[in-house]
Order: C-alpha cells, then sequence, then structure tokens
C-alpha cells in the first residue's frame, strides 16, 4: 500500500476579539490584533494528524499569504505536520476566492498531489466558505465539505465522512484523491510536542514559493486574477443603538427588563 | 485578466434564483430572493427566473411564481433525487451556459454555498458570499453586493464589471419572504439534461433531518453565552413566558449545553426578532450578526466594557444568575395578576 499522502491548507487571520473597528474612519485596525491560525484550520490539521497517527505517510501543510504568515504557522509543525510551504509573492496579493483557489491548486498540484486536501469549513475573516469546493474544481476531485468526522477504507481508496446539514446530518462517501472541509469544534486540537518545536524551527522544514515557481499563469492570480472589485465602503447604518444603561439593585433591574419585554412582545 | 465562459455582452437581463429544496419543500431563503428578486426586477424591467432542479419537484415550481418569478426552468432526472455536488453542477452549468443570466443568486445553506463554490470556478466568475443586500446599477446592470466586513463596522460594496453570471449568496433571514400570490401568472419550461452517471462520485450512505428549528423569524429570541455556565434551564423558562425560543453563542452550544440548531451568528443563525436579550454574551462579532436585525437589543453582563452594550439599546451591567431569577418573579408574578 502507497503512503498516504495529506495537505492541510492553513490560513493566518487576526483573532476576532482584539480586531478593533475606528468608528470615526469605519475603518479596521488590523495592526492592533494579533494573528492565529484560523480556528477551523487546527481542527482539519487535528483530523489530519490523527489519520496518520493510524496510517502513517506524509503530512504537509501549505499556505498562501504574507511572510508574516510563517511564525504562526510552524506551530503546526510542532503539533506533528512534516513539512511547510508557504506561496508568498506580491503577485498574489489581493486574491479573491477564485485567485486563491486557483493559486492553492497550483500549489498542492507542485507538491504532487495528495490523497486528502484538508480547509477548515471557513476562515473567520473572509469567512466565505469558497475555498473548499473551489480548489475541489480546480483540483477535478470530489468533496465532503462540513465535516465533523471522517474515517478511510484505505484498501478501497474511499473516504467517508458525517457531514453537518441544516437540522441534521449525513454521510457521504467518495473515492479518493478529495477535498474534504472541517466543521470548527469538531475535534480537539492536540498541543505543540514540545520536542518536536526546535525541529520546527529548522530552516529545512520550510519552502516558500512565489508566482514563477508554481508556472502560475498570471492573468489568474492576486488581483488581476479576481473578478470581484470592492467599489466602496461605508459605515455600517445598524449601529445605531440607543446603548442606555438601566442601574439599579437586580430586583430594580429586573422590574425595568420585564416592563420592556411587556411594551415590546 | 481571466475571461468568464460568457462576458457582459453575451448575457440575458435577467435574475436567476437556485430554488433551493429539500424533501419536496422549497428552502425559505429561496423565496426570501425571489422576493428581493422581484422588488429589483420591477424597477430594471428585467425578468426574474427560478432554477428548480431535482425529481418529481414540478409541483414545486407554481409556488416559485406565487412568490415572484416569471419563468422557471425546470430540470428533473432520477440523478438529481439527491443533492450531489456532481450532479447538480453539471446540470446548473449546462443551463447557465445555454440561458446566460446576467445574475445568479444562492441561498448560503451548507448545499447552496457548496454548489455556489463549484460553480464559480467552472464559470470563471466571480462569487460574492454571504451578502447583506443585493443592487442592480440601472446603466450597466452591475450588481452591487454589500457585504459586512468583520466588525460588523464597515459595509463593502463588492461588483464585477466583466465577468458573468454575477454570482452571490445570501443567507437566510436577510431579506423577507414574500407574501404569495397564487394568481401570478408565469411559465414553466422543462428542460432536457445530459447526465452521464459515471460523473458522480458521492455516495450518500446515510441522511437524518429532524424537523429542524428555525430560530430565523422567532419574535423573542433569549440567547445565553459562556457567562450562563450552562445554565440554560432558566433561559427555556423565560422564552416560555413569551412563547419565544432560546439561542446561543457558539461556546454553550460546543460544550453541549445547547443544541446545535440554536447557535446564533456567522456560523449559525441569523435572526430577526423583535426583542432579543443577550445573557452572559461578550459580544464579539461573529456573534452579534446574528442578532444586528433585532429590533430591540437588552444585554445583561457583569462587565461593563463588554462589547456587547455596544450593540444594544438596553444594557444591564449585572449577574444573569441574579438578575435573571428576580426578571422570572417578576414576570410570573404579573402573569398570575393580569392574566
Ligand atoms: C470581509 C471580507 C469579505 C470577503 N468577501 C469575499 C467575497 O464575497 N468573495 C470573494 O471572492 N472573496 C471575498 N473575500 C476575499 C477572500 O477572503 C479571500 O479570497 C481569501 O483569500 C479566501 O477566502 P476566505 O478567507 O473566505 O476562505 P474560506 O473559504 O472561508 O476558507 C475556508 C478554508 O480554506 C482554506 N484557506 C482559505 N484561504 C487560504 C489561504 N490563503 N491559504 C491556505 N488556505 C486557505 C482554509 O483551510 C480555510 O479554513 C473577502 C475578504 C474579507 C476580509
Ligand atoms: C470561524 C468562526 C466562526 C464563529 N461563529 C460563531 C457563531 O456563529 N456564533 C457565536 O456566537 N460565536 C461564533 N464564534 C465564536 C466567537 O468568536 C466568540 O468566541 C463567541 O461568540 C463568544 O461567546 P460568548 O460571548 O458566549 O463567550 P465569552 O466571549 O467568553 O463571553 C462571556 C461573557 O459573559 C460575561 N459573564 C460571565 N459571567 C457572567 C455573569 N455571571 N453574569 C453576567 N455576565 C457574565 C463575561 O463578562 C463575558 O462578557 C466563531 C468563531 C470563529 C473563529
Amino acid at each position: 500500500m502507497p503512503e498516504l499522502r495529506q495537505v492541510v491548507c492553513m490560513k493566518v487571520v487576526p483573532k476576532p476579539e482584539e480586531i478593533r473597528v475606528d468608528y470615526e474612519t469605519g475603518l479596521l485596525k488590523r495592526a492592533s490584533a494579533r494573528s492565529e491560525i484560523n480556528p477551523p484550520d487546527m481542527n482539519a490539521l487535528e483530523m489530519a494528524l490523527s489519520l496518520k497517527d493510524f496510517y502513517g505517510g506524509r503530512l504537509e501543510i501549505i499556505s498562501m499569504g504574507p511572510p508574516y504568515f510563517e511564525p504562526v504557522l510552524r506551530a503546526g509543525l510542532a503539533m506533528g505536520a512534516d513539512h511547510l510551504t508557504l506561496l508568498s509573492d506580491a503577485a498574489f496579493a489581493g486574491a479573491d476566492t477564485l485567485a486563491t483557489t486557483y493559486t492553492l491548486a497550483q500549489g498542492i498540484r507542485k507538491l504532487g498531489g495528495a490523497d486528502l486536501i484538508f480547509c477548515g469549513e471557513e476562515s473567520s475573516d473572509g469567512a466565505t466558505g469558497q475555498v473548499p469546493p473551489g480548489l475541489a474544481e480546480w483540483l477535478e476531485v470530489p468533496q465532503l465539505t462540513l465535516l465533523t468526522a471522517l474515517e478511510l477504507d484505505i484498501e478501497c481508496r474511499v473516504a467517508r465522512g458525517r457531514r453537518e446539514i441544516k437540522g441534521g446530518y449525513e454521510v457521504l462517501e467518495v473515492p479518493l484523491p478529495c477535498v474534504v472541509s472541517v466543521k470548527t469544534a469538531s475535534n480537539e486540537p492536540r498541543f505543540m510536542d514540545y520536542r518536536r518545536q526546535y525541529w520546527a524551527s529548522e530552516a529545512e522544514r520550510l519552502k516558500v514559493w512565489n508566482a514563477e515557481d508554481l508556472s502560475a499563469d498570471p492573468d489568474c492570480i492576486g488581483l488581476t486574477g479576481s473578478p470581484t472589485t470592492v467599489s466602496g465602503l461605508a459605515e455600517a447604518a445598524s449601529r445605531e443603538r440607543r446603548r442606555q444603561f438601566l442601574t439599579g439593585t437586580p430586583s430594580e433591574l429586573a422590574t425595568q427588563i420585564a416592563e420592556l419585554l411587556q411594551k415590546s412582545l | 485578466m481571466v475571461t468568464s465562459h460568457y462576458s457582459p455582452q453575451a448575457e440575458n437581463k435577467t435574475i436567476w434564483v437556485f430554488l433551493e429544496q429539500q424533501d419536496g419543500v422549497l428552502e425559505e431563503v429561496s423565496l426570501e430572493l425571489l422576493a428581493r428578486g422581484r422588488e429589483l426586477a420591477d424597477q430594471l424591467g428585467w425578468t426574474l427566473e427560478g432554477l428548480l432542479l431535482g425529481q418529481h419537484v414540478a409541483g414545486l415550481a407554481p409556488h416559485g411564481i406565487a412568490c415572484g418569478a416569471d419563468r422557471i426552468w425546470l430540470a428533473e432526472h432520477d440523478l438529481l433525487e439527491h443533492f450531489t455536488i456532481e450532479a447538480f453542477t453539471q446540470v446548473a452549468c449546462q443551463l447557465l451556459l445555454q440561458k446566460r443570466p446576467s445574475v445568479f443568486w444562492l441561498g448560503a445553506t451548507p448545499n447552496g454555498r457548496d454548489l455556489a463554490g463549484r460553480l464559480a470556478v467552472r464559470l470563471r466568475t466571480g462569487l460574492n458570499a454571504d451578502c447583506t443586500d443585493l443592487r442592480i446599477e440601472p446603466r450597466e446592470g452591475l450588481l452591487v453586493c454589500e457585504v459586512s466586513g468583520f466588525g460588523g463596522g464597515v459595509l463593502a460594496m463588492i461588483e464585477m464589471r466583466n465577468h458573468r453570471p454575477q454570482m452571490a449568496t445570501v443567507r437566510p433571514g436577510v431579506f423577507a419572504l414574500p407574501h404569495p400570490d397564487p394568481s401570478r401568472v408565469g411559465e414553466v419550461i422543462s428542460m432536457e439534461i445530459d447526465l452521464d452517471p459515471a460523473i458522480i462520485q458521492t455516495r450518500v450512505i446515510e441522511r437524518s433531518v429532524g424537523a429542524g428549528l428555525n430560530l430565523s423569524r422567532v419574535p423573542f429570541l433569549v440567547t445565553g453565552g459562556r457567562g450562563m455556565e450552562g445554565d440554560f434551564k432558566i433561559l427555556e423558562q423565560l422564552a416560555q413566558l413569551f412563547e419565544g425560543e432560546v439561542g446561543a453563542t457558539r461556546p454553550p452550544v460546543d460544550e453541549g449545553h445547547v443544541g446545535r440548531e440554536r447557535q446564533v451568528g456567522q456560523t449559525g443563525v441569523v435572526c430577526s426578532p423583535k426583542v432579543a436579550l443577550c445573557c452572559g454574551i461578550s459580544g464579539a462579532f461573529h456573534f452579534v450578526v446574528g442578532i444586528e436585525k433585532a429590533s430591540l437589543v437588552i444585554a445583561i453582563n457583569s462587565d461593563p466594557e463588554a462589547p456587547i452594550f455596544e450593540y444594544a439599546d438596553y444594557c444591564v451591567v449585572g449577574d444573569v444568575h441574579e438578575v435573571l431569577p428576580e426578571l422570572i418573579a417578576v414576570l410570573s408574578g404579573q402573569q398570575v395578576t393580569y392574566a
């Protein structure tokens, strides 16, 4: 049996609770927020690692983003991944999901493909959830999205996943290779293995590929490869709440809330 | 630039809505999209058309027309009985390329999002996710999608000038449901499709779907967060006093105190209640997007600096474990007196 090859797509995002909006300008103060690995991508990595625990094989992390992603992503190496590839080039900047999925697909092809390509269900910033199906389309493989559990039948080369849908779940089966997207909090990501930390920090764990390395079609990447454009920004009107503070003892507060409820319902 | 399979010059001035159906019922979000599409089509003199795929689903077409569609493109096939990404992408793609609508909208449901994500790549076009408003600029027929940037404080307008169809997804509950008019006339056109069973790689092994609670239109929503420390009983009691429902942030759902179908927010439900009462919730934007449409927001939090107070009409600084029992006492006392 050939070894199991897995690739996990991971994105680095600003910590949601540290993002502040400048209400004067209506812009995000991104700089005020520290970076973290997109939370469901940790669940995706955990799902892949537990398969690796069982079947062995090779597990690589791939990410498209600027150089500052690298130190954040090394945590994934310390958790158990074998290698990290960062797709980084000024020409990748401004990518919408079409250009992002094209670029990731090129990177995965250059890695030699994989039996399982993992993603998180969605990112905590862009939050489109469009990368997993888009990636599957570029790679021309089936997909299992929104999974809470996955099992393999390695002899028959099929993957069987439990997918969350409205009001329930379904169990789907597809042949390998396939793209998988994993629900947030569907498992408990393991801690970094401190014995791996030095190893994880070594230069040879990382490859950085630019557009040329990927033989990427310049028409398909970054801003140029993105059909969508932001034509304007506006401040959301919806923040016109009263923000009136009520005061008193718990029972006085309760009386005031009760009045509000009875008036409004 | 990547070019889409058809250009703006080749488009037809029509809005398409994917009429998602599950077990013989049209999804509400599809009807909501028809309602919004009707308004825009009337303003522009365009047509509004529904795309209905499945097996034995023709019976749903008249309801689509009653809800605003001028025309329903219907494709029925044994292989469309269950949603599989391969079959649905294949058929939708075929019909889109034949009819070349300018605009194509889908509900941001699990299947709608998957289908949209595949189709956009296959057609080499753009896709705007989770739009909070959709408009069409009359001169050039450009779809202007409003999406809320995180923090909710910023709205971005996104458009695509050179690619067709102009695709967008919208979450359930963003637009109002239409008032169906059974006397509306429209046509249902059954389409010949070409579907090779060999392309379908997904096998549905098992499927279990319950009645499915729908929080999106509940008038009184009592939401609890981590600050409830798992005590959702008291919230249920409170909700029942006004025939409301309990919702939650993600942590209590993850911890198993409440069912997943009650999660409110970015990866949960977008609600539009008359009153949202938020108990022990910090006010992360992932949660707040789910209650933004509430007419009135009351928040109880022991931390006067909690961000939730930025999004509330009435801010109650207090301990939920003290205030809520008092509230129930006051309310049930009054009910006894006045009922
Ligand atoms: C507020 C906001 C709204 C946006 N709206 C749109 C829109 O409507 N349409 C559009 O086309 N673009 C949109 N974008 C741009 C979009 O975020 C980027 O294209 C992004 O590169 C990928 O999309 P995502 O973050 O939504 O990924 P998602 O599809 O939500 O992410 C799912 C998974 O894909 C993987 N993944 C995603 N990005 C990467 C990456 N760079 N490297 C490795 N793995 C990755 C991760 O595993 C992740 O968990 C938006 C961006 C922002 C900030
Ligand atoms: C991709 C992604 C998607 C997400 N989707 C969602 C989503 O759909 N919905 C969602 O809710 N979250 C979502 N989250 C999580 C979200 O970012 C927040 O972590 C979450 O909303 C916080 O929940 P909370 O307010 O209950 O908990 P906390 O942030 O821990 O807040 C608890 C609050 O309770 C208060 N409190 C504590 N004790 C008491 C007391 N005795 N009385 C009164 N107040 C008290 C505290 O002051 C605090 O403000 C998502 C995150 C990611 C990364």
